[in-house]
């Protein structure tokens, strides 16, 4: 039986503006098992990003509050945590990733001083221990040349370097879970596949467990175990990768699903993809049923009054719909 | 065969870097580095690649946003690259361009109304203020826009719905061939495959010719009638949409192809890993550009230039030992 | 996104081929009236803007209702506090302080608003005419800002009221001839920061792809800027623009107060203080209230200026 390390218990992060309260965040309850790959699917604006900052409470809290929820890492509780609780387990429990590696690293630092400010923080090294400690984690990372490269600047990276680095960072306290936001995003397809794999050696290397957000379904499909769904700031549906994409249940996913073009496929390529009408619903009122109720061709009364509760309906497959 | 509408030869463009104590031009970077291609009447021709191959350049310099360093464009007899003032005004009826960003391409401070109605004014295709409200009113529901959108401002839409704007204006003026820049990149999956339906409905409604420039690979196959990929500045493949993805000749194709997600987690691929990242385009590689990274390459591939032949019935690719 | 509707491609509605649905015209959201309400968010800034119109309506409409005369001297009445016949004292000649203050008043924010249009005019036509060239001509006219940034204010409007003093004053008039050379002194000496902001606005949205659209439609080089850039490029330059105001006011009080501003019988706030320093032990009033008018003057402007900054912030708008 997998141990599970993280547990998010319905998580509702909100942010107050001037317009009302953005319910980035819902209800949402999700768990990661110890050596596991899961995928956190979703389009722009549906929360994975803000649950995935919400995990290392890197929200801003003055708009930002957690407004109910729990978050269980190994058991416990992080919402309570003072931020000198959590400083000990950012980096050397959890680290995270971002999208952006040109703006996540600090241009006027050599890179191999921002990770060993990464190690020296968690551990009593010596100056010169860090630094060897720093050359070590780029050769983990497969970057040519670690001990001539540490003392560059990131400006001197190129973006898939950058995001090496950026990983060689988080990892260099071999935390038991990743988070990555995007990672491979704003890279090209050859650098992405070559991030992806990096991260799967890292992941055998070090025992490691990744919870990967994402809006690709194709680096879900080749990267996770489980996937998670996510609409509007809720859950709709959580599956292992060969149930979710072999049998989708909820009307979003099977809509995601095909409105992707796909390279393999020898479908003749002028057949229209099967698009979802409508854009997403607004996070300040969201409607009272089920949010994609406006965008699903097979909407219910029911399904505009109620939202429907996650129902089990295969082994670790579970969805939000009445269907 | 369809006639061909657009014809480039040899196109280059170079832009100077200058440095060192006097600001002197100290070197070029080689964006585009003598491409060449026909776009047939009412076809797709999709062009592939990743960042820094000159893709965007290539489309910009075909219709003079930028000038042209070298090389000639072809458009209905006359070479665009050699035309005065009046004539590149009246050329920018018959060309058009769709941006990227939907953000950043529509001018936040004029209503929608008068974003589409510069087109009609700046031509003189308006005679009245009444016939022009019309003319635009037509535009938004060819689009999918509501009429009252006239009067709305930028920031009041959504990502895909500002995408339908920037195409209602590029149509406001009838154009033949239409230069479309990354135009579903920054959207949402499932609001990709509705601008996609649509841009597919309005070259069969209109009779339209695309140049289709995208890293995507998956949605330039399906829109696509041919495709042509190019790696630092130049081409290095171009062939009918299906044949490029089932039998790829390249292997800077070959890996792009492999590298790319496919989301179904049941199909297994070999991938073939590129190694190392995309050279400078200021000093790009000696003889064929992608000799650096290529698997199969040889000596002689870093003396000599290979050039762009057809080496099966339409199909044509630019190196030494493939084809 | 707040404020976005959603589209539905399946509810389009059925207007088929001969029937245009007129659009119909209803307040919308422009960018100007989401400025304005950001604007009535900012307290100070909208006390501020009521106060100052306060001012604003006592300096024209004031001489009007207060018809005490301005230099109807009275020594049997002079250096008296505030009392119900001058509710703001009077001065060493019995001048009612009241009186001479709201017809000042007229002169220096006059001379403050001509100023800031001067600075203002000169600014975004040499700041748009910089950004959109290249080469030498952008780098000759910020030469130019630059050698005027580096000429000491203070000193060269010396010098010029010097020299052309009489001349204009043959011209113009007594007072006609100091306001046009004042305000052309303290504008000339303004339009270089303004200018700067223009330019540098200017060479950030010229890269932006909305412009670039607009080229790709065939729009000529004057359209794009005139109904593309200078729009969107104005924000800070009307922040700069508030500013330069109050700054203006300052400069002709300075002038005033060394006695070289306007001639003595008018009776700018500058002049006023003038007048009074020297008897500041023995009746403070005088010089008090017309410290505080220019004090409360510029202070209003200047969050008014904070308020505009806040509202027309670009981040917020784009």
């Amino acid at each position: 039986m997998a141990e599970t390390l993280l547990d998010i218990r319905g998580l509702k992060t909100w942010f107050k503006t001037d317009d009302g309260m953005i319910r980035a965040v819902d209800g949402v309850s999700l768990h990661l098992d110890r050596g596991e790959t899961l995928g956190i699917v979703g389009e722009s604006g549906c929360g994975k990003t803000v649950t995935a900052r919400s995990v290392l409470k890197l929200i801003d809290m003055p708009p930002g509050r957690f407004e109910a929820g729990q978050i269980l890492w190994q058991g416990r509780d992080l919402i309570p945590l003072s931020s000198e609780e959590m400083d000990k387990i950012r980096a050397r429990e959890i680290a995270i990733i971002f999208q952006e590696p040109m703006t996540s690293l600090n241009p006027v630092y050599t890179v191999g001083n921002q990770i060993a400010e990464v190690l020296s923080q968690h551990q009593n090294l010596s100056k010169k221990q860090a630094m060897q400690g720093a050359v070590d984690m780029l050769r983990l990372v497969n970057i040519p040349n670690p001990q001539k490269r540490v003392h560059d600047y990131p400006h001197q990276f190129s973006g898939g370097m950058r995001q090496r680095v950026m990983i060689a960072m988080a990892l260099s306290c071999k935390p038991k879970l990743l988070i990555a936001d995007e990672p491979t995003t704003a890279l090209d397809v050859t650098i992405q596949a070559q991030i992806l794999e990096l991260m799967q050696e890292m992941k055998d290397k070090l025992g490691m467990s990744i919870m990967l957000i994402t809006h690709a379904m194709g680096v879900v499909a080749e990267t996770c175990q489980r996937v998670v769904v996510m609409y509007a700031g809720k859950v709709v549906e959580e599956a292992p990768v060969g149930a979710l994409f072999g049998n989708p249940r909820h009307p979003y996913t099977q809509g995601l699903i095909r409105s992707i073009p796909r390279v393999d496929r020898a479908a003749a390529h002028r057949d229209r993809l099967e698009a979802i009408p409508g854009t997403v619903p607004s996070l300040l009122q969201p409607p009272v049923g089920c949010r994609f109720a406006a965008r699903c061709k097979y909407a219910m009364d029911i399904c505009v009054r109620e939202m429907p509760p996650l129902k089990e309906v295969g082994p670790g497959h579970r969805v939000a719909c009445v269907l | 065969m369809t006639d061909t509408l657009l014809s480039v030869r040899n196109l280059k463009k170079h832009f100077a870097v200058s440095g060192g104590l006097f600001k002197r031009v100290v070197d070029h970077v080689h964006a585009v580095d003598g491409v060449s291609f026909d776009i047939g009447k009412g076809e797709t021709l999709g062009l592939v690649g990743e960042s820094g191959c000159g893709k965007s350049t290539t489309g910009r310099c075909i219709l003079r946003l930028i000038e042209p360093s070298a090389g000639e464009v072809w458009f209905e007899g006359s070479d665009v690259t050699r035309m005065n003032h009046d004539a590149l005004r009246s050329l920018r009826r018959d060309m058009q361009i769709i941006f990227q960003d939907p953000y950043a391409s529509l001018n936040p401070r004029l209503t929608v109304g008068a974003i589409i109605g510069e087109a009609l004014q700046i031509h003189n295709l308006s005679p009245t203020r009444k016939a022009m409200e019309e003319r635009v009113v037509e535009l938004l529901e060819t689009v999918g826009l509501q009429p009252d959108h006239l009067f709305r401002f930028p920031h009041e839409f959504s990502g895909g719905q500002r995408q339908r704007i920037g195409i209602a204006r590029a149509l406001a003026v009838e154009p033949k061939l239409v230069v479309c820049d990354e135009p579903v990149s920054a959207l949402d999956v499932s609001i990709q495959a509705q601008v996609i339906n649509l841009l597919e409905d309005l070259q069969e409604k209109f009779g339209l010719t695309y140049l289709f420039i995208a890293h995507d690979l998956s949605v330039v196959e399906h829109i696509s009638d041919r495709v042509a990929v190019m790696y630092l500045g130049r081409v290095v493949e171009i062939a009918p949409s299906r044949a490029l993805y089932e039998t790829p000749l390249h292997p800077y194709t070959e890996a792009l192809l492999s590298a790319v997600p496919i989301p179904d987690p049941t199909v297994k691929r070999k991938r073939i890993m590129l190694q190392g990242d995309v050279p400078n385009p200021i000093r790009p590689p000696s003889g064929c550009h992608f000799h650096t990274r290529c698997p199969i390459a040889r000596p002689d591939c870093s003396e000599r230039d290979p050039q762009l032949l057809e080496k099966r019935p339409g199909h044509w690719v630019a190196c030494h030992y493939r084809g | 996104m707040a404020g976005s509707t959603p589209v539905s491609l399946t509810a389009d509605p059925d207007t088929g081929a001969a029937v245009v649905i007129r659009p119909t015209k209803q307040v919308r959201f422009s960018p100007m009236r989401e400025a304005w309400r950001r604007f009535r968010k900012h307290r100070l800034a909208m006390m501020s803007s009521v106060i100052l119109g306060f001012i604003l309506v006592a300096v024209l409409l004031g001489p009007l209702v207060w018809r005490v005369p301005i230099n109807e001297i009275d020594f049997a009445a002079k250096l008296e506090g505030p009392s119900w016949a001058h509710p703001l004292g009077t001065d060493d000649l019995g001048q009612d302080v009241l009186a001479r203050l709201l017809y000042g008043g007229r002169i220096s924010l006059a001379v403050g608003l001509a100023a800031m249009l001067v600075a203002c005019s000169v600014g975004v036509l040499i700041g748009a005419i910089a950004g959109m060239s290249r080469g030498y001509v952008e780098n000759a006219l910020m030469w130019l800002a630059d050698l005027f940034l580096s000429l000491p204010p203070l000193p060269l409007l010396l010098l010029i009221i010097y020299l052309f003093r009489e001349s204009l004053k043959g011209f113009f008039g007594p007072e006609g001839g100091i306001f046009i050379m004042v305000v052309a002194v303290i504008g000339g000496l303004r339009w270089m920061q303004v200018a700067r902001l223009v330019r540098a606005q200017i060479l950030s949205i010229r890269e932006k792809e909305f412009i670039e659209a607009a080229r790709a439609l065939g729009a000529s080089p004057v359209r794009q800027v005139v109904r593309h850039i200078l729009p969107n490029a104005m924000g800070p330059v009307i922040v700069a623009g508030t500013i330069d105001v109050a700054a203006a006011i300052i400069a002709e009080s300075t002038l005033s107060f060394l006695g070289l501003g306007f001639p003595p019988d008018i009776p700018t706030w500058g002049r006023v203080l003038f007048d009074a320093k020297d008897t500041i032990d023995i009746a403070p009033h005088w010089a008090i209230f017309a410290g505080a008018a220019i004090f409360l003057t510029v202070l209003t402007i200047n969050f008014i200026g904070d308020g505009l900054r806040d509202a027309l912030d670009p981040r917020r708008v784009l």
